[in-house]
């Protein structure tokens, strides 16, 4: 089992690989200001990151609901200059921090780019996130070939947006022995409605200027989604992943709230560790299914924003 | 008028024969802030003078809308309203104006564009805004529409290329909706400068008479925007009212903005 550890990248997450890429365009753009959403904190502490390495204005919008779960972040975005927005809008998480935004962007598009998190949204930036974050699986599939001399059985990423997860796949997209495997928040349970598993349970919707799949009602109103994960807690996902859903390339899995909690201390535990809750899924999915080739196991992020959260949830059952 | 005339026609009767500076489009949310008070703020609107009345089917993510009409939204869900509540609505207030429904494009890809415009048309509705439906995006939805005789109304905004603005224009069915600024539906205090110029950028690309909306909440700003256009829409000050003062209020604004557009 190999993981790519992108919880060692600047910031703690493979986010800072968008966001950098971004702020260099709004930089190339002319544009004085940026606006960015976040679920986890992870996204707002990357743009804040670059806007202060490149001289930008930056604002965050965040769900309440999150502001509360992720404070250590809120701190962090507060001391790199950024300046952090209280989304009130129904369950105060990613999707309405993300429609904020997005209102904004529409209002202040002469002077501001908007720096979305994930490979959602509206074209063109599914695919520019994506590639911005194919560097993950660029790197991993070179560096597994220098060191083991092959290319993985199974590589296996957490989706909530999408973006660690695209980011994984998308160089192994063309080779055919690669089985790849993306795990979203099955939170208290697929038979439940609190969950974020779009792909896995959800009907094609329109949400946030793409068509992909969402959890909706009959009458095609969005659902909030529930994680454990902050940034998970998204009730759609990058159009991207439905095609490769649907096209049966890549396979989608949902892992509930308590096995990721479950894998998190497993990590810390055995490894010296501490992955991100949204990591954890993934980590989760591969212990209950365990096979005998060598696994790639993207590792988006590091857990020490989610310590509170893990703490004040108790030892899982 | 003869009941068998199409949407596109009444919606043409309503910019042909207002008798004022312009036509006067309030905008409703359906189901807000019940089903009842809706349908008697639409009457009331029409008995104070409105042309056309907007009818919004409230959508839990509405992108294009500030805070008043996105909270009037999430009030009416609350309250149970669907789609099918509101076409009730609209098919009372059809019954004395034409009725153009403002829908986001879940709701109707959800229904499927020919079943959703045919539940619309059946409901006496005269056409369709969907303003997350981007232009290259809405053939099905246009097909469908001109199958029933229903307007499936575009929207231009300031941001729009003149290339965009000129294919949009050649388009367009009922009247083209001008959004007057960048930014979300809401109240301002005052209009944008420049709109003149985008107004008439907009009227050079299309036949179709052209309405403006998005933070026109008086009634000088009505008389401003009846110089430069063919219509006129209020939306959150319509909205505000009806949450505030019910129907009414609703047909008190209406009548202010009526007199404001009385022809000198």
């Amino acid at each position: 089992m190999w993981l790519k550890r992108e919880d060692l990248t600047h910031t703690g997450s493979h986010k800072i690989n968008n966001a950098l890429g971004q702020a260099l365009l709004a930089r190339r753009m002319g544009k004085p200001r940026v606006i960015a959403e976040t679920g986890a904190g992870q996204h707002g502490v990357a743009a804040a990151t670059a806007c202060a390495l490149l001289g930008l204005e930056c604002m965050v919008y965040m769900g309440t609901e999150d502001i509360r779960r992720q404070q250590p972040n809120v701190q962090r975005m507060r001391l790199l200059g950024a300046e952090v927005v209280r989304v009130e809008a129904g369950a105060g998480t990613l999707k309405e921090a993300v429609s904020e935004a997005i209102r904004d962007w529409v209002t202040n598009v002469e002077s501001t780019h908007y720096v979305i998190g994930s490979c959602v949204g509206p074209a063109p930036y599914p695919a520019l996130v994506r590639d911005l974050q194919r560097r993950i699986g660029d790197e991993a599939r070179a560096q597994l070939l220098e060191r083991t001399g092959r290319l993985p059985d199974r590589a296996i990423a957490c989706v909530g947006g999408g973006s660690n997860a695209i980011g994984t796949f998308v160089p192994f997209v063309a080779d055919g022995s690669v089985e790849l495997i993306g795990v979203e928040a099955a939170g208290d349970g697929l038979h439940t409605r609190r969950h974020s598993a779009p792909l896995t349970t959800g009907a094609r919707g329109v949400l946030h200027g793409a068509m992909s799949a969402v959890l909706q009602d009959e009458e095609g109103q969005i659902l909030e989604a529930h994680s454990v994960s902050a940034g998970l807690d998204y009730p759609g996902v990058g159009p991207e992943h439905a095609w490769l859903r649907d096209c049966g390339r890549v396979r989608y899995e949902a892992v509930p709230d308590g096995a990721a909690l479950r894998a998190f201390r497993v990590v810390a535990d055995r490894e010296g560790i501490l992955p991100a809750l949204e990591s954890s899924h993934a980590v989760a999915w591969v212990l209950e299914n365990p096979a005998a080739g060598l696994d790639l196991i993207t590792m988006s992020g590091r857990g020490d924003k989610d310590l509170a959260e893990v703490l004040a949830l108790g030892e899982p059952a | 008028m003869s009941v068998t005339a199409t949407g596109l026609d009444r919606i043409a009767a309503a910019f042909s024969s207002h008798g004022k500076r312009a036509a006067l489009l309030p905008y409703l949310m359906g189901g807000h802030p019940d089903a009842d008070s809706c349908t008697a703020a639409g009457l009331a609107a029409a008995d104070a003078g409105a042309d056309l009345i907007e009818l919004g089917i409230p959508f839990s993510d509405p992108l294009a809308d500030g805070p008043v009409i996105h909270a009037a939204a999430t009030d009416a869900l609350a309250a149970g309203a669907t789609p099918h509540v509101v076409l009730q609505s609209c098919e009372r207030i059809a019954e004395r104006v034409p009725v153009v429904l403002l829908v986001y494009a879940n709701v109707v890809l959800t229904a499927g564009a020919a079943q959703f415009v045919l539940r619309a048309a059946s409901s006496g509705a005269a056409g369709l805004i969907v303003p997350d439906l981007p232009f290259d995006e809405a053939g099905e939805v246009r097909a469908a529409c001109d199958a029933e005789g229903l307007a499936l109304v575009p929207l231009v905004a300031p941001t729009t290329t003149p290339e965009r603005t000129a294919e949009i224009g050649a388009e367009a069915r009922g009247f083209v909706y001008t959004v007057s600024l960048r930014g979300t539906t809401g109240e301002r205090a005052e209009l944008p400068p420049g709109l003149a110029d985008s107004v008439a950028r907009v009227r050079a690309s299309t036949e179709a008479p052209v309405a403006v909306g998005f933070g026109i909440s008086t009634s000088e700003h009505a008389r401003a925007v009846a110089e430069i256009a063919d219509g006129v829409i209020v939306g959150s000050r319509m909205v505000r009212a009806a949450g505030e003062g019910g129907p009414e209020a609703v047909g008190a604004v209406t009548a202010e903005l009526a007199a404001a557009l009385a022809s000198a």
